[in-house]
């Protein structure tokens, strides 16, 4: 790194690799002043920096859409594939397979997910894929100037008075009910929260699917849209309250019977889930399920963890694959000897 | 066993023997066990020391319908489909008319006696067996005396042909591995039939095995599972696919060649990756993630595959990202003609996706060239940093191909331009898309690099040498001409096409493909028949290099004959020569598109029926 400042220079706060904030950011972005996918980038930043992952093992890799972009605004040391429309999964499936050592953190947009992506999208939830997969829902296509994405509440309303008449595909239920093991909704007007739960994604090892609503202040902020800044403050309710704890540092919440839940995840930190009002087990498919449907039909604004399977295993331990990434595994482990061949042409004679 | 010959000289038209040199076609119903008898029946005339091939004409269904398999034992090691049938085995009640009136007169018939064929016509020789009833001799159970009627016929073929009984079995067990109760089986089955033939059939046909050398050290292979193999001992490690004939077999014969070679001894764990994605939309981009990540991926499809993976192989142009895809061809789209063949994706393929792409396509004709090209293929991709396509054909992919057995590659492989934390080190100004050779070739890093200076963000084709972001004109320009460059830097990197030169040849042949053994045997009887020499241009892959405009410019006519309508690769060829419009006259072309494998004889007709029709000749 170009840097001539001492790295214990003691201006400069650092986390536990000896890095500062700043070297996890991208470029400048280019997206609209105020745009929700601009504050999930930050809170991005924010995690990645407080938890200490290190830059050259993620890989960033997206689709198509305002929010696919924003991978370029954030981590420049970490390569990065904007992809083609709605099919960062099948991108990101193969990166994984190539070198399991990588961090996949995919961003994906409403669009991109919900409607041309849906097919490969439902596929990588299936597999358990490990990856951090972000959804910057703004429920409309940004990037093609504000028409109606398929997560898209039912009656509401586009800048242009056009009122949507089909009812909203949920994300999370697809993820939940297909097979993802961590899967949250939160609010980009909420950071804390969503840098939390980014954290809690970093220590999970399977699908991680965060679906963040992310207004888009350009084509759906306005009264009448359920995707607004406004909308989202005003109706926004916390399943639980959450926090996290890094497997570097000692747990010292205090546990209160009943109020909290702790989960253990695979690298050894721990999401605290502190009850509000309603009692939620995080850890039960069918609880989950009906939360989702519950809160659907009334159309609430529910956002917190709402699922967590740390037993399933991954596509990776599925395949039964090397521990070694397969990408750089030497000619004389993937070249079988001559004597293979020899007994195989033996075998066709 | 007996191989004694009786010819009933009665018979007005049956000369002189014919010895090792004919064709056979069994009639039978799909899914009604015959594969494993025609196999039989092909090796056992095989391990005689008898040149063999075997086409499978079958149609888009599990069970019940019509379906064929052409033998041919041919002395002089023509493997081509011999559109002339010498006999016919009629086991399907549905077509057997049909293919009773296709034969040339004096063509030898065995056929189910019920069916009462011989009535059909009076120019033939008909061998009338009752397989069904003779199955209940071997068996009871009603399923498997279906099967068995079929090995019966194997028993009576090879008295008839004079095929020795002990190749048979050993053909059988070889068919049934270790599976002791089929072996036994199948041999009692062999045995009705040779008992049967011997009892009551009357040799009145001319046709015969007789042992002979040529195939001694040789292998049976299909082109799918040679190109498998030739994929494993390339190093592939990732793989993906969604299925569809003509193509699975590729994917699945290199799932049970990796079980048993590519799994780590001391840990048992894979050194590769088999994904089964839910579309080829998917299976393309697997392979461009994990190929973009490093890893040697490919995938296997056919043309409906292909244009579903178009926008995605657009992107592994733009972003230089390799990839390797195999296109088992097929005719026509969903419920055309699924399961025949053609070599009809050539340009559709070379041009895939928009905006400027075009690709290296290697063209594979022969079993041999399958396994090679696996890895070559590898070669190309991660040399060039693109995505490389091996067109291939039903007729290659799945039928069963003499070859000489494979050699072990002993280069190493070649991983192309990539660049590891140390050697980065060393490179002081390095961008992803600078073309610091002058080759048009790019040096890349891989993701997981542990350097500060390795990443970079991959994107379509907004980009400038740096990979960074840009709608700038003078860049995009830059950036169309170094790919332009890089592509014809591949033009000397490609398998160069063969060239067979015949000394006085007026003429010269361009094929490619599958469509090479029709070649082969066409220019021999162009020579024998005819006097007409024909020098002959194998193409081995797109783009083309320099040889193909100098053996052009070399002959007064040109003759391209490929299996597709729309003359798919001289539309190349004469776009490739614009530049010599006199060139272009001389080309003419000689199409087969009716979904079989294309044979000589349609060859030497259309050539010298075209040949014919000069003024001066
Ligand atoms: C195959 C294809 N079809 C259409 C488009 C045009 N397109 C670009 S972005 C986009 C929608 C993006 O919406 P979303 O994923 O919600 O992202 P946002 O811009 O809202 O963040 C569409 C339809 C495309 N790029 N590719
Ligand atoms: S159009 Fe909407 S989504 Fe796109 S950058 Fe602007 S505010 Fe964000
Ligand atoms: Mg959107």
């Amino acid at each position: 790194m170009a840097t001539t400042a001492p790295p214990t220079a003691p201006s400069k706060k650092v986390n536990r690799l000896g890095l500062t904030q700043a070297s996890y950011k991208g470029k400048p972005s280019t997206l609209c002043k105020g745009c929700g996918h601009d504050s999930i980038s930050s809170q991005l930043v924010k995690a990645f920096y407080e938890y200490g992952v290190e830059p050259y093992r993620v890989a960033k890799l997206s689709g198509i859409g305002c929010s696919s972009k924003t991978p370029a605004y954030w981590l420049s040391q970490s390569h990065g594939f904007n992809a083609v429309h709605g099919r960062m999964p099948s991108v990101a499936t193969g990166s994984v397979l190539a070198n399991r050592d990588l961090i996949a953190v995919g961003v994906s947009g409403d669009g991109d997910t919900a409607s041309i992506g849906i097919g490969q999208f439902v596929h990588l939830l299936r597999r358990n894929l490990p990856i951090v997969y972000i959804v910057e829902n703004n429920g409309v296509y940004g990037l093609t100037k504000g028409q109606f994405s398929a997560t898209a509440d039912l009656g509401s309303k586009l800048k242009t008075g056009v009122v949507n008449d089909l009812p909203a595909i949920d994300l999370c239920g697809l993820a939940v009910e297909l097979g993802a093991t961590y899967v949250a909704r939160s609010f980009a007007g909420d950071p804390k929260q969503v840098v939390t739960l980014l954290k809690g994604a970093f220590g999970h090892n399977g699908t991680a699917f965060l679906d963040i609503i992310s207004p888009c202040v350009t084509f759906n902020n306005h009264a009448g849209s359920t995707k607004s800044y406004t909308w989202g403050k005003e109706n926004e309710e916390l399943i639980q309250e959450v926090d996290f704890v890094p497997f570097f540092e000692d747990i010292d919440i205090e546990y209160e019977e009943g109020e909290t839940a702790n989960v253990e995840l695979h690298d050894g930190s721990h999401i605290i889930l502190k009850k509000i009002k309603r009692d939620y087990d995080p850890t039960d498919r069918r609880t989950a399920l009906e939360l989702l449907l519950d809160s659907g039909e009334k159309q609430q604004f529910l956002t917190g963890l709402i699922y967590v399977d740390t037993k399933k295993p991954t596509l990776i331990e599925l395949l039964n694959m090397v521990d070694e990434p397969l990408a750089t595994l030497p000619l004389d482990r993937i070249r079988p000897p001559q004597s293979a061949l020899l007994e195989i042409m033996e075998a066709l004679r | 066993m007996s191989t004694e010959t009786v010819v009933d000289t009665s018979e007005p038209d049956v000369q002189s023997s014919i010895v090792n040199d004919f064709s056979i076609q069994i009639a039978t119903i799909n899914g009604s066990g015959s594969q494993s008898s025609n196999s039989v029946l092909m090796r056992a005339i095989f391990q005689m020391g008898v040149p063999v091939s075997g086409k499978n004409l079958f149609p888009s269904n599990i069970q019940g319908l019509p379906t064929w398999f052409t033998i041919r034992a041919s002395k002089h090691s023509y493997v081509a489909r011999n559109r002339d049938i010498d006999m016919l085995i009629a086991m399907n009640p549905q077509t057997a008319r049909e293919d009773v009136q296709s034969l040339n007169p004096g063509a030898t018939v065995v056929y189910e006696q019920s069916l009462g064929l011989d009535n059909v016509r009076d120019d033939l020789i008909f061998y009338p067996v009752p397989f069904g009833e003779l199955a209940k001799d071997v068996i009871h159970e009603p399923r498997l005396r279906k099967l068995l009627a079929n090995m019966i016929y194997v028993g009576v073929v090879g008295h008839l042909l004079s095929i020795e009984r002990e190749e048979i079995q050993h053909a059988i067990s070889k068919q049934f591995k270790a599976k002791a109760k089929a072996v036994e089986l199948n041999v009692k089955a062999i045995d009705v039939g040779f008992e049967y033939a011997k009892e009551n059939l009357k040799k009145a046909d001319a046709l015969r095995i007789e042992r002979m050398d040529e195939t001694a050290g040789k292998i049976l292979i299909d082109g799918n599972a040679a190109g498998a193999l030739g994929a494993m001992f390339a190093g592939v490690t990732v793989v993906t696919w969604y299925p569809i004939t003509p193509s699975s077999s590729l994917v699945e014969s290199l799932i049970q060649y990796m079980k048993e070679h590519r799994i780590d001894k001391e840990t048992g764990k894979a050194t590769f990756a088999v994904v089964q994605a839910e579309d080829e939309l998917a299976a393309i981009g697997m392979v461009l993630g994990a190929a973009w990540a490093g890893a040697r991926s490919l995938t296997s499809t056919s043309g409906p595959g292909i244009s579903l993976m178009s926008e995605f192989v657009g992107l592994g142009y733009f972003a230089e990202i390799p990839a390797v895809i195999w296109d088992i061809q097929r005719v026509g789209p969903s419920t055309g003609l699924p399961t025949r063949t053609a070599q009809g994706d050539i340009l559709s393929t070379y041009l895939l996706s928009h905006g400027d792409t075009k690709h290296i396509l290697l063209f594979p004709s022969s079993a041999q060239e399958c396994f090679e090209f696996g890895g070559t293929s590898f070669d190309l991709a991660e040399r060039f940093q693109t995505p490389v396509f091996v067109m291939s054909d039903l007729d290659l992919g799945m039928n069963i191909w003499m070859s000489d057995p494979f050699a072990y590659p002993e280069q190493p492989i070649d991983r192309g331009k990539v660049l590891d934390a140390d050697q980065l080190e060393k490179v002081s100004d390095w961008g992803r898309y600078k073309d610091v050779d002058g080759d048009g070739i790019p040096y890349r890093t891989l993701p997981g690099t542990k350097h500060a200076r390795a990443a970079y963000f991959t994107r379509g084709s907004g980009h400038n040498a740096e990979a960074e972001y840009t709608e700038r004109p003078d860049d995009y320009v830059k950036l169309i001409d170094r790919l332009q460059r890089k592509f014809d830097t591949a033009r000397k990197h490609v398998p160069a096409p063969v060239i067979d030169i015949e000394d006085g040849a007026e003429i010269g042949i361009i094929a490619y493909g599958s469509t090479h053994w029709a070649i082969v045997e066409s220019r021999d009887q162009l020579r024998n028949e005819n006097d007409l020499m024909a020098s002959y241009m194998r193409l081995r892959a797109l783009p083309f290099n320099d040889a193909l405009e100098a053996f052009v410019d070399q002959y007064e006519r040109v003759y391209v004959v490929e299996q597709n309508h729309d003359a798919q690769v001289m539309q190349l060829i004469k776009l490739e020569l614009a530049h010599r419009p006199e060139l272009l006259k001389k080309l003419h072309s000689i199409l087969n598109y009716d979904g079989h494998p294309i044979d000589a004889r349609s060859v030497t007709e259309k050539l010298l029926a075209r040949e014919s029709e000069r003024p001066s000749a």
